[in-house]
Formats: C-alpha cells, sequence, structure tokens
C-alpha cells in the first residue's frame, strides 16, 4: 500500500457556455469549409489529370490516327504494338541506364553539398542559394546551353576548347553514339538541375538530427568524420534519403526535356516519355498507340515505385524500422 | 496576443480573398494570348500559322501582307524553334487550330479530312504553276494547297578552297568522301550534311537511281545502290572529316560563313546571308551520283498554304488565301526574292523575278530544273521517320544498311496499306 499523499490534480476548467447563436445550416458545417476551399483544386484535378487519364484509356482501345475521337474499336491491338515495338522497349532499357546513373549520382552529389554547406559557419546563404539557383533554371534552357556552348562539337565549344589545350581533337559530344559521349552530357545537365533541390531536403533533414547524439558517440570515443557520418548522419537520412531515391526515381522516369532538346532524330537515347511523344504528339500522331503506351508506362511506375516502396520502407513508422 | 490575431484574418475575409483570386484568374485567362486578336477589328477573325524563316525581315513582310489585307483582320501566329510540324499537328485537333497554315503536301492530311479542297481558287491560274507543284498537291483531281516557294537544296563550296586542295567538283559520292579528306584541316572540317544527316537522305536515294515510292504507291528506295550509298557514308560519318553537333543546324548558313566547313548542304534561301559573307568565292553542286546506275539530285523542297477544313471560316480562309498567294503577285515575288532566295511557283513571277536571273542564284535555278526532285503527297512524316531511323542506325551507328532498309520497308510498308488499302 502506497503511503504518499495523493497529489491533488488540478481540475479542468467548466467549459464556457456558447453565449452565442449556434450557426445552422452549411456556413456552419465544416464539411461546407472542406468543399470550398479544396473543390477548385479538386475540379482542376479532375479536368486536367482524371479525364485526361481516362480518355487516354479510351483511346488505347481505338485506331486513333491524327484524331482523338475516334470510331474504330482495335482491343488490345496497339497494346500489341507497343510490347512488340523495339523503340519502346529500348527506350525502357535508356530509362534504366539514365536511372543507374543519375539516381546515386544527384543522391550523392546532393548529400555531399548538404554537408557542405551545413558545416559552412560564413557565407552560409550566399552559398545554399548558389546551389539552389539552378533549380530555377527551365530544363530546356539548361538543355539548350549544355548542346550549344559547353558541350557542342566545334572548336570554339566549351568542353573542346579546354580538351584542345590538352591537344584532344574536337568530340562530337551528340552526334555520335559510338563512343556514347551523349550520357555525359545529359547526366551532367540533369545533376545541375535539380541537386541543389534535393540538398535543401538534406539539409533540413541534417538539422533535424539531435546533437546529443554527437556528442554521446563523442563521450563514446567515436571519431568524428566518416565514423560519425557512417553511423550516425546516415541512419539518421534514413527517412529523408528513401523519399529523395523515390522522387529521384520518378523524376528519371519522367525525363523529357534534356533527351527531347539534346538528342534529335536519333534511335538511341530516347527514354519512354520521348518515344511516347514522338508516337502520339510527334510527327506521327498516333494516339491510340501512344495512349496504350502510357497506360503500360503509368503502371510501370506504380509497381516500381510500389517495390521501392516495399524494399526501403518508405512512408512505414518510426516504430516498424 | 500575437499579431496573427490581431490583423483582420477573418474567415469572411480569407473567403473574399480567395474569391478575388479566382476572379483574378478567370480574368488572366480572358486576357490569355490565343493568336486570334481583340474582336474589335471588321470583318472575321483569321490565324495564321508559319514556322520561323531565319532570313531577317520575313516574319515582319508575313504580318505586313496579313494586314493588307482588308477583308478579314489575320493574326500570324510565327512559331519559333523546330517542332512547327508538331506544334501545328497538335493544334489541328483543337478548337484553338489556325484558318491557314503553312507545311509541305502530305496526304494524311487530305485523308483526316483536315484540308480543304483549294481547286477552284487555283483552277483559273492552274497553268502559271510549275505543274510539278501542282501534281504534288493533287489527290484525286482535286488540289489541296497553294504552292508558296520552292526551295532547291544542294552543296555550297569555296571555289578558293578547292582551288587550294587541288580538287575538282565531286561527280560521285566517293569523290566527295575524298574531297571531305582533302579539304580538312586543323581548323576546317570537309563538309557538313547536317546534325543528323537526314537532309540528304532523300538526295541519298534519288541519287542512287531509286525513288521514295513509286507512282502506284510501292516502295522504291530498298536497293542494293542505297545500301551502298549508306556504306560510303558511313566511311564519311566515321572519318573525322565531317562535321558533327555544329550549333546551328543545316538550314543555317552559319558553319559554312564561319569557315568551321567547306563544303555545307543548305537552301537556296541561304544564299544572300553566304554572299554577304563570302562575296563570290562560293559555287554549288548537286548531290553526287551514287553508283554507276545513279544521277545527281537536287531536293526541292518549299512550303505551301493550307486552309484548316475543320476551322470555322474555310470560305473567309480561301478567300485570304487566294488573295495572298494567287492574286497579290507583288507580294509573292517580295516573298520568294526580298530576303532569301526562293523559286516562285508560278512560272510569271519566276520569269520576270530579275534577282534569279544571273550568278548564283541563276545557277540554282539550273540545278532546280536540271535535278530536282518535288514533294511526293504520299511521302508521310511516318515515313520519313522510318528514313531518319536508317540514316541514324546505318550511318550513325554502324547497324546493316540493307537490314536497316529492310525494317525501313516494312513499316513504311504498313503505312501504305492504311492509306492507300
Amino acid at each position: 500500500m502506497s503511503t504518499a499523499t495523493p497529489r491533488k490534480v488540478a481540475q479542468p476548467a467548466p467549459a464556457e457556455v456558447a453565449t452565442t447563436r449556434p450557426r445552422r445550416g452549411l456556413r456552419a458545417s465544416s464539411t461546407f469549409n472542406f468543399w470550398l476551399f479544396t473543390g477548385p483544386f479538386l475540379i482542376g484535378l479532375v479536368i486536367f489529370v482524371f479525364v485526361p487519364i481516362v480518355w487516354s484509356m479510351y483511346l488505347s482501345f481505338f485506331e486513333a490516327r491524327f484524331t482523338v475521337t475516334p470510331s474504330e474499336f482495335v482491343g488490345f491491338a496497339n497494346y500489341k504494338q507497343i510490347l512488340t515495338d523495339t523503340d519502346f522497349r529500348n527506350s525502357l532499357v535508356t530509362f534504366t541506364v539514365f536511372a543507374a546513373f543519375i539516381v546515386p549520382a544527384t543522391w550523392a552529389l546532393s548529400l555531399g553539398l548538404a554537408l557542405l554547406v551545413n558545416r559552412l559557419r560564413f557565407m552560409r546563404a550566399f552559398f545554399r542559394s548558389v546551389f539552389f539557383l539552378p533549380t530555377a533554371c527551365s530544363y530546356v534552357a539548361a538543355s539548350l546551353i549544355w548542346k550549344m556552348s559547353i558541350f557542342n562539337g566545334v572548336r570554339f565549344g566549351l568542353a573542346n576548347t579546354v580538351l584542345g589545350w590538352f591537344g584532344v581533337e574536337n568530340i562530337a559530344w551528340l552526334a555520335n553514339p559510338d563512343p556514347p559521349w551523349y550520357w555525359l552530357v545529359i547526366v551532367t545537365v540533369r545533376l545541375w538541375l535539380q541537386s541543389g533541390f534535393y540538398m535543401i531536403l538534406f539539409l533540413a533533414a541534417l538539422q533535424n538530427i539531435p546533437q546529443e547524439l554527437y556528442e554521446a558517440a563523442a563521450i563514446d570515443g567515436a571519431k568524428p568524420g566518416w565514423q560519425t557520418f557512417r553511423y550516425i548522419t546516415l541512419p539518421q537520412l534514413r527517412a529523408t534519403s528513401t523519399a529523395v531515391i523515390l522522387l529521384l526515381l520518378i523524376a528519371a522516369y519522367q525525363a523529357f526535356d534534356e533527351f527531347y532538346n539534346l538528342l534529335s532524330k536519333t534511335t538511341w537515347g530516347q527514354p519512354p516519355l520521348v518515344e511516347l511523344y514522338k508516337m502520339a504528339l510527334g510527327e506521327n500522331q498516333n494516339y491510340g498507340a501512344g495512349s496504350a503506351g502510357a497506360v503500360v508506362l503509368t503502371l510501370l511506375i506504380c509497381v516500381v515505385t510500389l517495390l521501392q516502396g516495399k524494399f526501403m520502407g518508405f512512408g512505414r513508422g518510426e516504430e516498424s524500422k | 496576443m500575437s499579431a496573427m490575431s490581431n490583423s483582420n484574418w477573418s474567415r469572411r475575409s480569407l473567403f473574399r480573398a480567395a474569391a478575388g483570386m479566382a476572379a483574378a484568374g478567370t480574368l488572366a485567362a480572358c486576357g490569355g494570348n490565343n493568336g486570334r486578336g481583340g474582336s474589335g477589328g471588321s470583318g472575321k477573325n483569321l490565324v495564321q500559322y508559319f514556322h520561323a524563316y531565319g532570313e531577317a525581315g520575313v516574319e515582319q513582310a508575313v504580318k505586313r501582307y496579313a494586314k493588307a489585307y482588308k477583308d478579314a483582320n489575320v493574326t500570324t501566329q510565327w512559331i519559333t524553334g523546330s517542332q512547327f510540324e508538331q506544334k501545328l499537328f497538335a493544334a489541328l485537333l483543337t478548337k484553338n487550330a489556325p484558318d491557314v497554315f503553312e507545311f509541305h503536301p502530305q496526304i494524311q492530311l487530305v485523308k483526316s479530312g483536315q484540308v480543304a479542297d483549294l481547286t477552284d481558287i487555283i483552277e483559273p491560274v492552274k497553268d502559271d504553276f510549275n505543274p510539278a507543284d501542282i501534281k504534288s498537291h493533287t489527290v484525286d483531281g482535286k488540289i489541296y494547297g497553294v504552292r508558296m516557294i520552292d526551295d532547291p537544296q544542294f552543296f555550297f563550296y569555296r571555289p578558293s578552297l578547292f582551288e587550294k586542295a587541288k580538287i575538282e567538283v565531286p561527280q560521285t559520292l566517293e569523290e566527295l568522301v575524298e574531297a571531305a579528306a582533302k579539304l580538312k584541316t586543323s581548323k576546317v572540317k570537309g563538309a557538313f550534311l547536317g546534325n543528323d544527316l537526314t537532309p540528304v537522305q532523300s538526295p541519298l536515294i534519288w541519287s542512287a537511281g531509286a525513288d521514295t515510292l513509286t507512282e502506284d504507291h510501292k516502295v522504291a528506295f530498298n536497293t542494293d545502290a542505297v545500301a551502298e550509298g549508306l556504306k560510303q557514308l558511313r566511311g564519311l560519318f566515321t572519318s573525322g572529316n565531317l562535321l558533327l553537333d555544329a550549333p546551328a543546324d543545316w538550314w543555317d548558313p552559319s558553319a559554312f560563313t564561319q569557315g568551321l566547313t567547306a563544303i555545307q548542304w543548305c537552301g537556296m534561301w541561304a544564299m544572300p546571308a553566304m554572299q554577304q559573307a563570302l562575296g563570290d568565292d562560293i559555287g554549288i553542286f548537286p548531290f553526287p551520283k551514287v553508283g554507276s546506275a545513279g544521277k545527281q539530285s537536287v531536293t526541292n523542297g518549299g512550303w505551301s498554304m493550307f486552309v484548316n477544313a475543320k476551322g470555322d471560316n474555310v470560305e473567309a480562309a480561301k478567300e485570304y488565301v487566294k488573295w495572298l498567294w494567287i492574286e497579290q503577285k507583288q507580294y509573292q515575288e517580295d516573298f520568294a526574292t526580298s530576303y532569301g532566295f526562293h523559286i516562285p511557283p508560278r512560272t510569271s513571277i519566276a520569269q520576270s523575278a530579275t534577282k534569279l536571273k544571273s550568278g548564283l542564284p541563276a545557277e540554282g535555278v539550273k540545278l532546280f530544273n536540271e535535278f530536282g526532285h518535288f514533294d511526293n503527297i504520299g511521302w508521310t512524316q511516318a515515313m520519313i521517320s522510318s528514313i531518319n531511323d536508317v540514316m541514324a542506325n546505318s550511318v550513325r551507328k554502324n547497324g546493316d544498311p540493307k537490314a536497316q532498309l529492310d525494317a525501313a520497308e516494312k513499316k513504311v510498308d504498313a503505312e501504305l496499306k492504311k492509306l492507300f488499302g
């Protein structure tokens, strides 16, 4: 039996009786407020996202060349065409190669930049801005700068000028697939454009790591640098890393602008979206086959995302780690 | 008390702000530039699409002609970039489609009912047009477009560099490959055929004695001579003597005028700019022979004016096209000869165009008449894409030319079946 004197627990103050007249009808309803603020966006979503998706699925079962209101039902013929199309299958290989380059490279670079900027003691805002600024640049503009100024194939292109100082002959960066220098151009432009954004995500995550962990590690004899990074920083960034990798993977699937602007009239280096654009919205105007490809690609992205989430634990609570 | 709670952010004011923003958005959407101009002018509103011509003054000229037309307000959309075709095709499916647009004759446009029959406006002056241009716009006896300009494309070269390298103008593809090797220096490449080589794909076919399609709509490009020509081009591509990845592509004379290449495939439109930069040190020659049975060839490209058959103003658009591209001969001559050089498709204008009567332009006209191949209305974008793939896979990627031509033949065959049964 406890001998402790029970502490007096403060009782909550009685709720004040509402003196104002209760609101009635729609205005009082929180449902009304919900629809008021989300309704316009929902309408936009339905009109500009869901209707096109449904329409695209509808088109995928029709012969739809040079028209988006077709009449000739062809069943799964467009799906058969797209799945047996070597160009479409090659585009999935291109995506895989691209993702294999760009996802780890961007992850490493943005994390490195975040660590660098996080430790800076002076001109912090300046460096954060410098690394983040490319995010504001359009992919098309950046691609054209890369193509016409830095990586053109003539002697006064920036890359060729630098190589020329070392006696290296001009390289046709984009026109020649052998060796495939175009990958260097494509990967560098995307790295430049997107690393700053992911750096910000990592920076926020770094600042959320409790300082006590590092202090405790120091007391336990952990050496600052690689050891604390390996055993404290990296595990603490796990959730952010998972999200970053997921976003990078989706962005890689959606790659279009730089490929489209850098590689014209090639049969290589065409990711799925460029391939589908050429098929549906480009010169061929085959909306049926293009829509079938879009449906296949959407399903593929969903499967990959779910698998990635399952393996990396995206969305899993802390307790289940 | 927080500063926020002291402000006027009540639920009502929030609602007002949201409503205001929605209204502003709606107004902004109303004010969007849809290219259709205001409704304050007299008569109908017509929209015409033009791709961006590289020569200075063309855009202003096109807008000047449109302004001079009194029966409708004609707005010009000047579409820059290299995706004119895609933008046009996409627009033609929408309510914002142009009433009038320039393009090349393509049977797909006729079959899908996107272009109007213009026979009635052309018929009275049909005999004054180049017969090849009339033929290339005719399907089942109906004429679907008015040719505005013919654009011969051939090789431009620097005679002084040829003299220095002691070489003659190439008559065969082998000689062209050899010439490029001899002309190459540490700063100047031997030849430039465009960054993706596609501008010479049709001339290669013609120069090998073949054709894109036969008269009865069958594949005609898949021959041994064409495959042999592709192999020779592959040799040129890998030789290091070919200019690749130039900042401006083949249609722009920059690579030639800046001394990056000694020979360039380009169009007659670039002659004035070249003459301004290089004076008289310019010569031209057709795409050389490929194989023993071949014959030199010149691409006779060009642009034609079409009327959107699904538009709301078909009759008004036809009237405008008739006024500008049939009746206004002074504008037609101005368009063909005052900026870049083009050949007017009207015989009477071509004969009176003094700028085309002497020197290099006259030589261009001669090559056009002697070696020119005109548009084939049955040769669609999808078929062109198939040959683009042949160039990419066999010349730039070292695939087997015959296998690539076979693959292209299958694709083109499928297209032909859809179009002609």
